[in-house]
């Protein structure tokens, strides 16, 4: 256990009886001298290359990433969702749902907020929050105005708003 | 000394002896309890395909009819193994199509395997029962198509997420009328579609069909039928879970799955749409396996699915459970043993779940016989890690990804070396660790003094020099495979430790600071280690031999080196000469 403590005090170098007895060798051994691997350089304590992508990095086997993203091309329509005073967004495929009720259920279950029943004359009127979402047009609309399919195509983004604050839509 | 009892007897008593271990040992105390064990063994694993040859293999045990082989190492999952690299099963079919007639069992992981092999086997063993082929490569279902042709004894057809040529779904007509002897057939990695009314009858005339995974071309509409043809079936994986919402798809599902009885494992669930969830509430009190991890639905959606799954044992799923869903699972399901959490978006740069260490955390509080854990996060602390550590002592598997490389203890800031310390001083029957997180060589350290049940330890992107990996070899007691890729761990390390690679399996290190010249060192000394340098940039014998190699596999063998390495591997010569490969 003395030994072990001293190792580890010695913190740079092992006192190992196995040397490197190579000719023209030195313990330049340790520094990474390669060509190639710009993005696994280690040996300070730079931040790592979080944008650029490491391979096998994180460990996900082909075989799921494909299953992934192969769900993700296939037709499926992600929108981000915020809500306002909400930490994080979240994103939602909306083509998981069938019509507006699955949806606002869904977002209601999702955010832990009341949306209510829409009205075509008032809206959300009487419920705490309002569904909103960016169309192509970058317009802010109130999601139960048009039919669900155009919806589903024409939505961008959504944001679920204090209903106080979609009165003006 | 004579012995009272006579060679059948002997033979007797080690037919109840089935472990490798066991069995192994027996074959030690004597040459004629050798010979006597080497006629009797009937089952075989072999670890690494190249760490024996099939010649010897064939030649010690003349009655085997299980074969289990293993060929690339773990981190070819990971694309971190180029193509080319070996593993081809052929040599060892060729071997055993000669020497063991009566061969019914042959099981595969990493492994080539190309459709001429499977045509040798299905016609070389006239008792073939059982083909399973994990993570394996190089056929496509026309060698399907031999195999469910010729052997008419076939109860299991398992390809568990190999890749496969898939040039048509015809290959399942090639099931003769007559069989009826399947007990397990999973087709799910194939992407094309089989003929369903083959599958239809296939299914319902075999009695003894007790696992039916699907593949996604077998659409919902399907699954009533099949389902009510194997009443009996104890696991199925679902092909595509979707459908346009019709109430009486619905009911005719609820009711086909209601009969199922016996069910105890569900998997597939591609595409699902949460609405036909319900449908599967009759099974889920009896269910011991659940596998998500390929259902895109929300946390809602899945933790009303666990509250009614009260028996569970094994959970597999997206992390947009999100900690709520983590925290119902804590709550219902106490007999939980293993739990995978796997990543909905791993190379987003945003968190896009409410999924934390705090989930972890929940589980391992609220579920006493957690044993088993893969989790995929993107923040951790050394608290919550000593948390579960004192939570869970009995965990055997820990394997923590970490998704940012390096990242801190988010509360501190500090390396995750304390963390993972407490994970191996408490958990004292540890043998499986994953690392990940900022660490420091104090956390090989702390592994090297406490986890001396360790068989497998995963590293990347950690430690310090060579101290972490010296303390790693020479403290890790029970290692068996160690896989690290860039760690600055480096020649000192490794020649000190030398000897202990012998006690091992393998070493894989990729990306981190081994020299040619301690390779070549290494390969000198230890005849009885292959020592290969993976290096795509050329010959290293073209650089100066400080210059540190791309990716080293060391694998302890008897069948010395290898002769089907690619160009870009040279396997390090005993005599120190300039090594063997194709320069």
């Amino acid at each position: 256990m003395e030994m072990d403590k001293q190792m580890i005090q010695e913190n740079d170098d092992l006192h190992l009886n196995l040397r490197l007895g190579l000719p023209g060798s030195d313990d330049t051994a340790k520094k990474t001298s390669g060509t190639k691997r710009a993005s696994s350089d280690h040996q300070d304590t730079s931040p790592p290359p979080t944008k650029t992508q490491v391979i096998g990095w994180p460990p996900v086997r082909s075989y799921r990433k494909n299953i992934l993203q192969q769900k993700q091309e296939e037709g499926a329509m992600y929108v981000k969702v915020s809500m306002d005073g909400a930490p994080f967004l979240r994103k939602i495929d909306l083509k998981v749902y069938n019509n507006y009720p699955e949806l606002l259920e869904a977002l209601q279950n999702m955010f832990k907020c009341s949306i209510g029943v829409y009205s075509e004359r008032e809206g959300y009127n009487g419920s705490e929050h309002a569904p909103t979402y960016e169309d192509k047009d970058g317009d802010l609309m109130l999601a139960g105005d048009v039919p669900w399919e155009m919806f589903v195509t024409s939505c961008k983004r959504m944001r679920i708003m204090k209903a106080s604050e979609a009165k003006g839509l | 000394m004579a012995y009272s009892f006579p060679e059948e007897v002997l033979e007797y008593v080690f037919s109840f002896i089935n472990s490798d271990k066991d069995r192994n040992a027996v074959s030690l105390v004597c040459k004629s309890w050798y010979e006597i064990e080497r006629w009797c063994r009937r089952r075989i694993f072999i670890g690494n395909c190249y760490a024996v040859t099939p010649g010897i293999m064939v030649r010690r045990f003349p009655e085997i009819r299980s074969v289990e082989i293993k060929g690339k190492p773990h981190f070819a999952d990971f694309n971190l193994v180029p193509e080319g690299w070996g593993g081809y099963v052929y040599p060892w079919v060729v071997a055993m199509s000669r020497a063991y007639p009566w061969l019914e069992e042959i099981r595969l992981k990493r492994m080539v395997v190309s459709d001429e092999c499977l045509e040798l086997i299905s016609k070389s063993f006239k008792n073939f029962k059982v083909l399973v082929m994990s993570s394996c490569e190089g056929f496509s279902t026309d060698g399907l198509a031999s195999i469910v042709a010729n052997c008419r004894n076939l109860k299991e057809l398992d390809l568990r997420e190999s890749e496969v040529e898939d040039l048509s779904g015809h290959w399942l007509s090639h099931f003769p009328d007559t069989c009826t002897s399947l007990v397990s057939l999973n087709i799910a990695c194939l992407a094309s579609e089989v003929s369903f009314s083959a599958l239809e009858r296939l299914v319902s005339r075999c009695p003894n069909l007790k696992s039916l995974q699907l593949n996604r071309a077998v659409p919902l509409e399907k699954l009533p039928n099949l389902l009510r043809g194997a009443p009996q079936l104890v696991e199925l994986g679902t092909g595509a879970y979707s459908a346009e919402l019709r109430p009486e798809l619905l009911s005719n599902l609820f009711d086909a799955f209601t009969v199922c009885k016996e069910l105890k494992g569900l998997s597939g669930f591609w595409d699902v749409v949460p609405a036909y969830l319900p449908a599967i509430y009759p099974v889920c009190n009896g269910l011991t396996s659940l596998n998500l991890s390929y259902a895109t639905i929300q946390s809602p959606d899945i933790s009303k699915l666990i509250s009614q799954c009260q028996n569970l044992e094994r959970l597999w799923v997206l992390d947009y459970i999100e900690d709520s869903g983590l925290d119902i699972l804590a709550t219902c399901c106490k007999n939980l043993e293993e739990l995978r959490v796997f990543p909905s978006d791993p190379y987003g740069v945003e968190q896009n779940v409410a999924l934390t260490e705090q989930g972890l955390v929940s589980v391992s509080e609220g579920c006493p016989k957690l044993q088993s854990v893969l989790y995929f996060c993107r923040r951790m602390s050394n608290a919550a890690l000593v948390t579960i550590a004192r939570n869970r002592p009995n965990l055997i598997r820990f394997r923590l990804c970490i998704i940012e490389a390096r990242a801190t203890d988010y509360l501190t800031l500090e390396p995750l070396d304390a963390g993972f310390g407490a994970i191996v001083e408490n958990c004292r029957e540890l043998r499986r660790l994953s690392l990940s997180g900022l660490l420091t060589d104090r956390v090989f350290e702390y592994i090297g003094k406490h986890a001396k049940k360790l068989e497998m330890l995963s590293i990347a992107f950690a430690g310090d020099g060579d101290l972490g990996l010296h303390h790693v070899l020479s403290g890790c007691e029970s290692l068996r495979k160690l896989e690290i890729r860039d760690s600055p761990f480096g020649d000192k390390a490794l020649l000190a430790n030398a000897a202990k690679l012998e006690t091992m399996r393998s070493l894989w290190m990729s990306s981190c600071s081994v020299s040619y010249g301690a390779c070549k060192l290494l390969g000198q000394r230890l005849p009885r280690l292959n020592v290969e340098v993976i290096d795509e940039r050329g010959t290293p014998e073209s650089r100066p031999e400080s210059c540190p190699i791309e990716k080293l596999y060391i694998y302890r063998t008897v069948a010395g080196p290898r002769f089907d390495t690619p160009g870009f591997i040279w396997t390090m010569d005993e005599e120190g000469n300039t090594p063997l490969g194709i320069a």
